[in-house]
């Protein structure tokens, strides 16, 4: 399962301007992900976790280093080639959900399809099928202002999946959940994880989603201060 | 299509703001079909009552005619050449005689065109046929703007002054028979009909003529010596000139009016930008590129365009048949406005005015909607998915 470098930063750095100073936000990171992992960015507020997972999903591009993602250099990547690779093969799960108000939760999940160029019926297909997967089935023609913040999330990873990626990137998926919604996206995301073989990698300090890590890095001041493999303890299993 | 899709989707569950911006433009589409129709109907009206009441099918005029110098008229007359006999025989062509003269209605003296011509031609709508009546005066008749200026009325009687061809006064009183009611100003104002045979006799001026009406079935003209043929399309180049002037007057309302509707769409353009970057970024995150993403609002905004023809089509229609049907009533001042109208304008809407209407403001939406987008092309999409402007 996990065999093959699905994702390789070598000597990752990552400098913003701030006024005169600069800050440097990612400070030679070199990490290997392969398929199937699932993994975590841990650490405190501005230690480089989303900037990471940033430039991992190409929506951010490094100032020196190099991130490899499914055989693309992100530093050389155009917009254009970007957005391919976020489309073909990266999910996006956020915090604050983002779902696009105006759709119901069919259309949210829907609008990842769009560009792949399948049929009607294809994606159809799928959309249920991915929101069989997050349970929420029967809320499809719902309007993200009409579910909890467990079920929009729920929309969003139904949404990250619907495509099937091979990579999915969650920053803090669970900062806006309490302790049972969080569980119960945690489950769904290892059973995903499990049953599709994706990648998850999350970026979070979040003491739930860490006991649900089987690997964890953790990140401080932009460097890598540690990277181990854990044993995931899930909801009603003791550490 | 997908992007037309996610446009249409959007727009719709944007709810009372896009309603809003589609009245406003929808209200830009009826008012500048209504507008450009009544111009339209405006200028065909002039350009009919013209033609049926002067023109006909063209004139000949005598080489020395000029009808913008009255002093030219004492030698613009002669006997129309052989080449126009046939047809004037024939009833294809009538001719009339023009002399200055003057005419003391109530004791007032005012100076007039004495026009001669036949009470049995059919060419023009003049009602000529009213000259035919045997009176001891000469019978005469006049338009309603005449009547109104001189205080003249059917059965009143005037006496004119003339020159004859050879210089001499001579005068006449003369019996208006009818007053018409004509829209035509050009065969009204300032001036009394009365029949050929007469004037010529009073005149000295036997068979001879200012010009010559043509029938509008005449369609190949004859070149006749020392007249000059004028086309239709000469005779009516100053009205047609003045309906433009008059058009591209009028046209300043509703290009204000589509600036307004306009700066509602780049209103709602930029505000959207604005607050939906978080949009832009998750739309980025899924793989749309910033082109797509242009694009989906570009169409979003053009879209209004497209809801706001139905909107104008659902109450547009109706309001502009009916108004197309009862015409406008035209205040009486409007007789100064310089050209024949009637008592009522007519709007006329061709396929083209409405086909090129809903295509300009297409255009202009669309290009409206355009320009606040070029800001999404410097757009990070990390920095959208924070809600930050670059």
């Amino acid at each position: 399962m996990q065999n093959s470098a699905l994702i390789k930063t070598q000597d990752l750095v990552k400098i913003y301007p701030v006024g005169w100073k600069e800050l440097v936000a990612l400070d030679h990171v070199s990490l290997e992900f392969k398929t199937g992992e699932f993994a975590g960015l841990v650490g405190p507020s501005g230690s480089g976790k989303t900037t990471l997972l940033n430039i991992v999903g190409s929506l951010d591009t490094p100032t020196k280093g190099d991130a490899v993602v499914m055989g693309e250099k992100i530093s050389s990547l155009s917009h254009k080639q970007a957005a391919a690779l976020r489309k073909k093969h990266i999910g996006f799960i956020f915090q604050t959900f983002n779902l696009l108000p105006v759709y119901n939760v069919y259309e949210n999940v829907e609008v990842s399809l769009l560009l792949l160029g399948l049929t009607h019926e294809e994606r159809k297909k799928k959309v249920m099928q991915a929101l069989d997967w997050v349970r929420l089935a029967d809320r499809a023609k719902s309007r993200p202002a009409q579910l909890s913040g467990g079920q929009c999330q729920r929309v969003a990873i139904a949404r990250a999946v619907v495509k099937e990626p091979a990579i999915i990137l969650a920053d803090e998926p669970t900062a806006n959940l309490d302790a049972e919604n969080s569980y119960n996206i945690l489950e769904t995301m290892v059973k995903l994880n499990e049953e599709l073989d994706t990648t998850f990698i999350f970026a979070t300090h979040d003491e739930k989603v860490i006991r649900y890590l089987r690997r964890k890095i953790t990140l401080f001041d932009g460097r890598v201060a540690k990277d181990e493999q854990v044993i995931p303890h899930r909801k009603g299993e003791n550490p | 299509m997908t992007l037309f899709k996610l446009a249409f989707r959007n727009l719709i569950g944007a709810g009372l703001r896009t309603w809003l911006n589609v009245v406003v433009l929808s209200f830009s589409f009826v008012v500048i079909i209504w507008m450009q129709g009544v111009l339209k109907g405006m200028n065909n009206q002039a350009v009919t009552s013209l033609v049926d009441a002067e023109y006909a099918g063209g004139q000949y005029w005598h080489k020395s005619y000029d009808p913008y110098d009255p002093l030219s008229l004492q030698d613009a007359h002669g006997r129309p050449p052989e080449e126009l006999t046939d047809m004037i025989e024939k009833g294809r062509a009538t001719p009339v005689l023009i002399i200055q003269g003057t005419a003391y209605p109530e004791g007032r003296m005012t100076t007039l065109l004495i026009k001669g011509i036949d009470p049995d031609q059919k060419i023009i709508s003049l009602p000529s046929y009213f000259l035919k009546e045997e009176t001891e005066e000469l019978p005469a008749v006049i338009g309603n703007r005449m009547s109104e200026s001189t205080g003249l009325k059917a059965g009143d009687t005037v006496t004119l002054r003339w020159r004859d061809a050879n210089g001499t006064f001579d005068a006449r009183d003369a019996l208006i028979v009818q007053v018409m009611r004509t829209t035509v100003q050009s065969i009204d104002q300032g001036q009394i009909w009365i029949p050929l045979e007469k004037l010529r006799e009073l005149s000295n001026m036997k068979e001879e003529a200012t010009l010559l009406v043509v029938d509008k079935n005449i369609l190949d003209p004859p070149k006749a010596s020392g007249w000059e043929f004028k086309s239709l399309d000469f005779l009516i180049k100053d009205i047609t000139q003045l309906v433009k002037t008059k058009t591209s007057g009028s046209s300043i309302f509703y290009v204000i009016l589509l600036l307004l509707a306009m700066l509602a769409i780049f209103d709602t353009q930029i505000l959207s930008i604005f607050r939906r970057k978080k949009e832009i970024g998750t739309l980025m995150a899924m793989g749309f590129t910033r082109a797509k993403v242009i694009r989906l609002f570009t169409i979003e905004g053009a879209m209004h365009a497209v809801l706001a023809a139905l909107v104008a089509a659902l109450y547009g229609i109706p309001f502009l048949t009916w108004f197309a049907k009862t015409g406008w009533p035209l205040p009486e001042s409007m007789d100064s406005y310089g050209f024949a109208i009637g008592e009522k304008i007519f709007p006329v809407y061709s396929a083209g005015l409405v086909v090129g209407t809903t295509l300009l403001i297409l255009v202009v939406t669309t290009l409206v909607s355009f320009l606040p987008t070029r800001k999404i092309a410097k757009l990070k999409p990390t920095d959208a998915l924070r809600g930050k402007t670059s």
